[in-house]
C-alpha cells in the first residue's frame, strides 16, 4: 500500500479519482430515480421540497398503485417481452442464413445480394413512405406484427458482423465436410453455426437491447393502448397528465381516492423503475459479449 | 521454374471453366446456398425496397381516401414549399450542427477515456468502471428522458434545488432554448461514452508492449508514453471512425432530440432536427412537404455515406463498408 504514495504513482489517484467522480454521474441518477419511486408524494411536492436523493418520507404508494390497476403494465410487460425475444430469434436465424453465403468465396451471386443487404444501409424510403406503405399496403398500423416483419432480416450492420465472424472460420472445414458428401445445407446446420455461438450471441443481445428500448415502432404504428411497448406506455406517463390520470382512475379497491393525493411524480418513477428494471439486471451477465461485438464488428469490417 | 510455371496456369484453367458454364448450370451448384438468402432479401424487397417506391409521395399531394397512387400529383410544389420556409435553415442548421458538435466532443472524450482506462490495471477496478460507463447505455432514451426531467423539473427538479440552496434564482429549463444545445450535447456524451471508447481501448491494448518497454528504457515517463505511442496508434481508428460519422451528419437520433426535450415547442429553435420534424409531419398529417424533406435527407445522406466510404476505402481498405 505504501508504495501507492510513491511520486510514480501520484497520477494513478489522479486517474481513479476521475473515474469514480465519473462513475457517480452515471450511477447517482439511477438512485435518484429510485429514491422518488419509493418516496411518499406529499414528501414530494411539499413547497420548498422536491425529489431527492434518499427518500424523505419512505413510501410504497407508487408501486401500490401501479399494481393496484395492473393492466396496462402486464399488457407492455407481454408485448414487449413477446416482441423482443421472438423478434430477436427469428431475426437471428434469418440474418445468419444470409451471412453464410455471404462469407462463402465460390457462392456465385454474393455481389447481387451483398448489395440487396448492404444498400439498404445507404438509403431508404424515409419514416413517412415506409409509414404509408406498411399502413396501407401491408396492413400493419395496430398490428402485433409491425414489431416483428420489418426487421426479420436483421439489418446490414449485424449481418456484417456475423458474416466477418463466418470469413474467420477456416475453409477447410467446409471443404472436407463436401468431400464427405454434406450438403451446404448441411454444412451451414451442422458446422457454420455451432461454431458461431458467440456471434450470435453478441449479436441477439444487441438486437434484444434495441428492441427493448424500442418506442418510436409504437409511437407511429400502434393506437390501440394494449400493443404498446413499455417504453412508450413510460413515454405516454411522463409526458401527459392526462395519461396519468386515466391510469389511476381505477385505484385500489376499498380506498377513498380523495383522502390522499394522487401520487402523480412518484407514481412516474416508479413506472420507470419497473419498465427498466429488468434490463438494467440482466446486463451485467451479458455485458462481455456486447464489447466483443463492437470490436468484431466494427474494426475488421 | 516448373512450379511457378504450373501455378501461373492454374488460374486460367479455372477462368475457362467457369466461363463455360451456363446460368443455369451455376444455379444449379448455388442454389442451396441460394435459398438460404431468400428469406433474408424477400424482407429486404418488401421492408425496405418497397417502401422506397413511397418517395413518389414527396411530388404528390396526398389525401388519405385517394391513397399512395390516387393521390394528385403535385410536381415539384412540395420543395418549393420547403425552399422557402423558415422551418428548412432550423432544422438543416441543428441536425448539421449537432452532428458536428457529437463528432468532436465524442471523438475528445472516448479517446481521453480510454487512454486512461489505458491507465488502469487493477483489473476490480477496471471491470467495475466499465460496467457503470455502459449502463447508460442500456437505458432507453425515454429513461434518459426521465432522468433529465427529474434533474431539470422547474418545481421539483434536483437543479433548482441546487440553485435555491446557493441563493440563486430558479430557471425553467425547459422554457429556454439557449441552455439545449449543451444538455444535448453532455447527455449525449453520457450516453455514449462506455460504449465509444471501448473500440479505442481494444486498440490500445492490441499495442505491442515491447514498444511501451523499449520507451521505459529510453527514459520516457507515461505521459510521453502516451503521447508518443498510446496517442498515434489510435490515429488510424479515429480518422475511420470520424469520417464514417461524417457520413451520418445529416441524421439526428431521433431518440435523443424527441425525448430529452419532451417534445416542447418553445425549444424548437435549438433541438428541433429533421427526424423530429418529419415525425411532426407525419402526426399532423403534412404528408408532401415532410416526404419532401425525408427526400432530401436520404439523397445527402447517400452521397455523404458514399463519399466517405470512398475516403475510407482510400485510407484503409480493411475498413470500408463495400
Amino acid at each position: 500500500m505504501s508504495n501507492i504514495f510513491k511520486k510514480g504513482y501520484r497520477y494513478k489517484i489522479v486517474i481513479h479519482l476521475f473515474f469514480i467522480l465519473m462513475c457517480l454521474t452515471f450511477v447517482v441518477p439511477m438512485i435518484l430515480v429510485i429514491s422518488i419511486s419509493f418516496s411518499s408524494e406529499a414528501s414530494v411536492t411539499a413547497v420548498g421540497a422536491g425529489y431527492s436523493l434518499i427518500p424523505k418520507e419512505f413510501s410504497l404508494e407508487a408501486y401500490q398503485l401501479a399494481f393496484a390497476n395492473p393492466k396496462t403494465v402486464t399488457y407492455g410487460y407481454i408485448v414487449t417481452i413477446s416482441q423482443s425475444f421472438l423478434g430477436t430469434f427469428l431475426s437471428c436465424i434469418v440474418m445468419g442464413m444470409v451471412a453464410y453465403p455471404l462469407s462463402r468465396s465460390n457462392f456465385a451471386y454474393k455481389g447481387v445480394i451483398t448489395f440487396i443487404v448492404f444498400f439498404t444501409m445507404l438509403f431508404g424510403g424515409g419514416m413517412i413512405p415506409t409509414y404509408i406503405v406498411y399502413t396501407q399496403f401491408y396492413g400493419l398500423r395496430d398490428n402485433f406484427l409491425v414489431y416483428i416483419l420489418p426487421g426479420l432480416a436483421g439489418g446490414a450492420y449485424y449481418t456484417l458482423i456475423v458474416r466477418t465472424f463466418f470469413k474467420g472460420l477456416p475453409e477447410s472445414l467446409f471443404e472436407s465436410a463436401k468431400i464427405d458428401g454434406a450438403r451446404e445445407l448441411t454444412i451451414f446446420f451442422r458446422i457454420a453455426v455451432p461454431l458461431s455461438k458467440p456471434v450470435f450471441a453478441t449479436v441477439a443481445f444487441m438486437m434484444l437491447v434495441a428492441k427493448w428500448n424500442d418506442f418510436q415502432t409504437s409511437m407511429i404504428y400502434i393506437t390501440n393502448q394494449n400493443l404498446y411497448t413499455l417504453q412508450y406506455l413510460l413515454q405516454r406517463i411522463l409526458n401527459e397528465a392526462q395519461y396519468l390520470n386515466g391510469l389511476m382512475s381505477n385505484p385500489i379497491p376499498g380506498v377513498d381516492v380523495s383522502q390522499f393525493k394522487q401520487p402523480a411524480e412518484t407514481l412516474r418513477y416508479a413506472m420507470c423503475v419497473i419498465a427498466a428494471g429488468p434490463m438494467l439486471l440482466i446486463f451485467p451477465f451479458f455485458q462481455k459479449y456486447f464489447a466483443t461485438g463492437l470490436t468484431i464488428g466494427a474494426v475488421k469490417g | 521454374m516448373s512450379q511457378m510455371k504450373m501455378s501461373s496456369s492454374k488460374p486460367k484453367k479455372v477462368k475457362i471453366k467457369t466461363s463455360q458454364k451456363g446460368p443455369w448450370k451455376t444455379f444449379k451448384s448455388n442454389w442451396e446456398l441460394l435459398l438460404l438468402c431468400m428469406p433474408a432479401v424477400i424482407c429486404y424487397i418488401l421492408f425496405n425496397y418497397v417502401p422506397m417506391g413511397g418517395l413518389v409521395l414527396a411530388f404528390k399531394n396526398f389525401r388519405y381516401d385517394l391513397g399512395l397512387f390516387g393521390s394528385p400529383w403535385a410536381g415539384m410544389a412540395n420543395f418549393d414549399f420547403l425552399f422557402k420556409s423558415v422551418d428548412l435553415v432550423r432544422i438543416v442548421r441543428n441536425t448539421v450542427g449537432y452532428s458536428a458538435c457529437f463528432i468532436v466532443v465524442n471523438l475528445i472524450a472516448n479517446v481521453g477515456v480510454a487512454l486512461l482506462l489505458f491507465e488502469v490495471t487493477n483489473r476490480k477496478a477496471l471491470k467495475a468502471y466499465q460496467t457503470m460507463m455502459t449502463l447508460p447505455n442500456f437505458l432507453s432514451w425515454v429513461i434518459v428522458g426521465f432522468i433529465t426531467y427529474a434533474i431539470f423539473n422547474p418545481s421539483l427538479g434536483v437543479l433548482n434545488q441546487v440553485r435555491e440552496a446557493m441563493g440563486k434564482e430558479m430557471i425553467d429549463v425547459y422554457a429556454e432554448p439557449s441552455y439545449w444545445p449543451f444538455i444535448l450535447v453532455f447527455v449525449n456524451t453520457w450516453k455514449g461514452v462506455g460504449m465509444g471508447c471501448i473500440m479505442y481501448y481494444a486498440a490500445l491494448i492490441g499495442i505491442d508492449p515491447a514498444l511501451f518497454e523499449a520507451a521505459k528504457i529510453d527514459g520516457a515517463n507515461r505521459w510521453q508514453q502516451t503521447l508518443h505511442i498510446s496517442l498515434p496508434s489510435l490515429v488510424p481508428l479515429m480518422t475511420i471512425m470520424t469520417i464514417m460519422a461524417v457520413g451520418n451528419m445529416f441524421r439526428g437520433d431521433f431518440g435523443l432530440f424527441y425525448q430529452i426535450p419532451r417534445n416542447v415547442g418553445v425549444l424548437y429553435p435549438t433541438t428541433d432536427v429533421i427526424d423530429t420534424y418529419v415525425y411532426r409531419g407525419l402526426q399532423q398529417g403534412n404528408f408532401g412537404m415532410s416526404s419532401a424533406v425525408g427526400l432530401v435527407q436520404s439523397v445527402v445522406g447517400l452521397v455523404l455515406v458514399s463519399a466517405t466510404n470512398f475516403a475510407v476505402k482510400k485510407i484503409s481498405p480493411e475498413n470500408s463498408m463495400f
